[in-house]
């Protein structure tokens, strides 16, 4: 049985604006789960169901086994949950606010004060832990946050925008730590995201939602492999007759589609690096200058199922309809 | 117990925060004195119209003022929580099992336990300036008690405001409107007797009036019997409004 198990979830604030207009997802036990969108999707609106601050409106959601109505208690002490904005107390020190989060779980003593010393060792803020956190960068807060979130050892953790406000740095160090959890201690991640690298990097499921619905879900390379394979560009000399390349591209068996643009022939291919000596072999004669090779990136996989660019959406927000010119789905 | 135990945790946090506010340990030493300072001399020959306890005015203001502290003590308590659910503290705090009531109790208790001392800086400020003291030790505990009730009573009231309109300038727009007449139709600047007849009868449904009569019975030693009743009637009071603020919290969290 999936240790989370959303059916049908369905989040409607007054005016009324609909958030999440019936969602389903399972996330297995210990693994990470990341559920990308852009801004306004509704995947904080989700998180803060499934961490109990926020009631749904339809549908059911499970967690740990337990139902988010109604047994909330039950929920609470197996999660931890780090909101997308900083709650750090900045009137009292890093030490005092990590104490505090572990004593709101029933912790204290020895166990207590070694839990917060690894924590804030993991995360290097022991040169600041007694400094009041409101003279704090934004990013040591950030990684306060973390570390306050994981202070009773979490069964499931949920992270709503971990990376957001973090140095590249910070970040890469905070990707380690998910995996670790993950690999090591068996715990199971949630995390939201705008990042599609991060969810690339770190998830093992990921879910696409747009506009409070899932429009894409599976395993990032699953993900990428659904679409029409490697992207393989071409690039000729200005003499060059590129209909002529296009013909003879066309001809060979393992090319999906051909692109000319101007100079640059873009070639769609299932196996990139097997076809390219094909390619070049077909070509011969031609003044062929550049050869590249990508492989589809989850943004290609957001686009198609988008119709709009990553960026470009979430530039826009929720009402973004801008750049609806890409890929059908 | 678990409820009691997350209750003296997150009521220390808010009493550190207190504490770590310079200006806020400076004023509440500071403005007992002024207020006895000023108001003794100013109103000193009301005595002379009788039906006062004394006839020092300063020594009959201790008690009413010690109320006052706990009434402008607490009245403001709402923002606290509104800072806290403003940072996003409130959501922390609420995706842990930590106990509900005592979640919204701490924000109660802080009033109290502030207005308590103020309240004793209050009456040692008044011992200084020559003020008696006949009700003893019990006496300034039974003051403690009003201040603590009637400041866990504003205070929870105010929490509740902040529940339902989530607004700073609210809290304060509402409770300045509120605070203000209950002091003035109330004994605590002036005795009962001494009060306009209508404002005697409004006075007694005055919580204000109930705390002020029951911290001065007990200061000046007199009438313990009107101690006991308007302690009853204090710690209704109070019992309801913190009712009132727990309700307000379930529905805010029914909303979310
Ligand atoms: N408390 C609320 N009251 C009213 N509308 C809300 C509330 N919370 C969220 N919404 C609306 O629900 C939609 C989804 O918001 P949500 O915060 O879930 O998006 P998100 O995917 O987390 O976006 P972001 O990447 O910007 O954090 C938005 O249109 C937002 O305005
Ligand atoms: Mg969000």
């Amino acid at each position: 049985m999936p240790i989370i198990d959303v059916k049908a979830l369905v989040k409607t604030f007054p005016g009324p604006v609909e958030a999440v207009r019936g969602i389903d997802l399972d996330v297995v036990q210990g693994t990470i789960f990341g559920l990308l969108g852009p801004n306004g999707a509704g995947k904080s609106s989700t998180v803060r169901i499934l961490a109990t601050l926020s009631q749904p409106t339809a549908g059911r959601a499970f967690v740990a086994g337990h139902d988010v109505v109604g047994d909330s208690d039950g929920i609470r002490r197996a999660i931890g949950y780090v909101a997308q904005a900083s709650s750090v107390d900045v009137h009292l020190t890093g030490t005092e606010n990590l104490y505090l989060q572990g004593r709101l779980f029933g912790l204290g003593g020895r166990d207590l004060a070694q839990r917060v010393e690894t924590l804030l060792q993991l995360f290097d803020l022991e040169d600041a832990a007694s400094r009041r956190t409101k003279g704090w960068s934004g990013g040591m807060k950030r990684r306060l946050d973390l570390a306050m979130g994981l202070i009773h050892k979490p069964k499931i953790l949920f992270l709503d925008e971990p990376s957001s406000g973090l140095d590249p740095e910070s970040r890469s160090v905070m990707w380690r730590e998910v995996k670790r959890l993950s690999d090591e201690e068996g715990m199971t991640i949630f995390l939201t995201t705008h990042y599609l690298e991060e969810a690339d990097r770190l998830a093992d499921q990921v879910a696409i939602i747009d506009k409070g619905l899932i429009v894409a879900r599976g395993t990032p390379s699953g993900l990428k492999d659904g679409l029409n394979g490697d992207l393989v560009s071409l690039t000729f000399s200005g003499k060059t007759d590129t209909a002529d390349a296009s013909t003879r591209l066309r001809a060979l068996a393992m090319i999906d589609t051909v692109t000319v643009s101007g100079q640059r022939v873009d070639v769609r291919t299932k196996d990139g690096a097997r076809s390219i000596p094909a390619i070049v072999g077909a070509l011969s004669g031609l003044d062929l200058q550049d050869v590249a090779m990508s492989r589809p990136s989850l943004d290609d996989v957001y686009l198609s199922v988008t119709g709009k660019q990553f960026a470009l959406a979430n530039a826009e927000g929720h009402e973004g309809a801008g750049g609806r010119k890409g890929a059908a789905a | 117990m678990k409820m009691m135990r997350d209750l003296c945790v997150l009521t220390m946090r808010l009493l550190v925060h207190n504490f770590r506010m310079p200006v806020f340990v400076i004023m509440s030493i500071v403005q007992p004195i002024i207020w006895l300072a000023l108001f003794g001399p100013l109103f000193g020959k009301v005595t002379s119209l009788g039906g006062f306890e004394t006839e020092s005015y300063v020594n009959f203001l201790v008690p009413g003022l010690a109320m006052m502290a706990a009434l402008f003590g607490s009245a403001y308590a709402g923002m606290s929580l509104l800072m806290d659910s403003d940072r996003g503290i409130l959501d922390r705090f609420l995706a842990t099992p930590v106990s509900r009531m005592a979640l919204i109790g701490a924000y109660v208790a802080q009033s109290g336990v502030i207005v308590a001392l103020q309240a004793t800086t209050i009456i040692l400020v008044g011992l200084l300036m020559g003020a008696g003291m006949d009700g003893g030790f019990s006496g300034y505990l039974v003051v403690l008690f009003a201040a603590f009730m009637l400041g866990s009573a504003f205070g929870a009231l105010s929490n509740a405001l902040a529940l339902i309109v989530p607004r700073h300038d609210a809290i304060i727009a509402v409770m300045n409107f509120v605070i203000l007449p209950l002091v003035f139709l109330s004994s605590m600047m002036m005795a009962t007797d001494a009060l306009p007849p209508w404002i005697g009868t409004i006075a007694t449904i005055n919580p204000v009036d109930w705390a002020v009569r029951m911290a001065r019975g007990a200061y000046f030693g007199e009438s313990w019997g009107g101690v006991v009743q308007y302690g009853a009637l204090l710690t209704g009071f109070s019992a309801v409004c913190v009712m009132m603020a727990v309700r307000a919290f379930g529905r805010f969290m029914a909303k979310a």
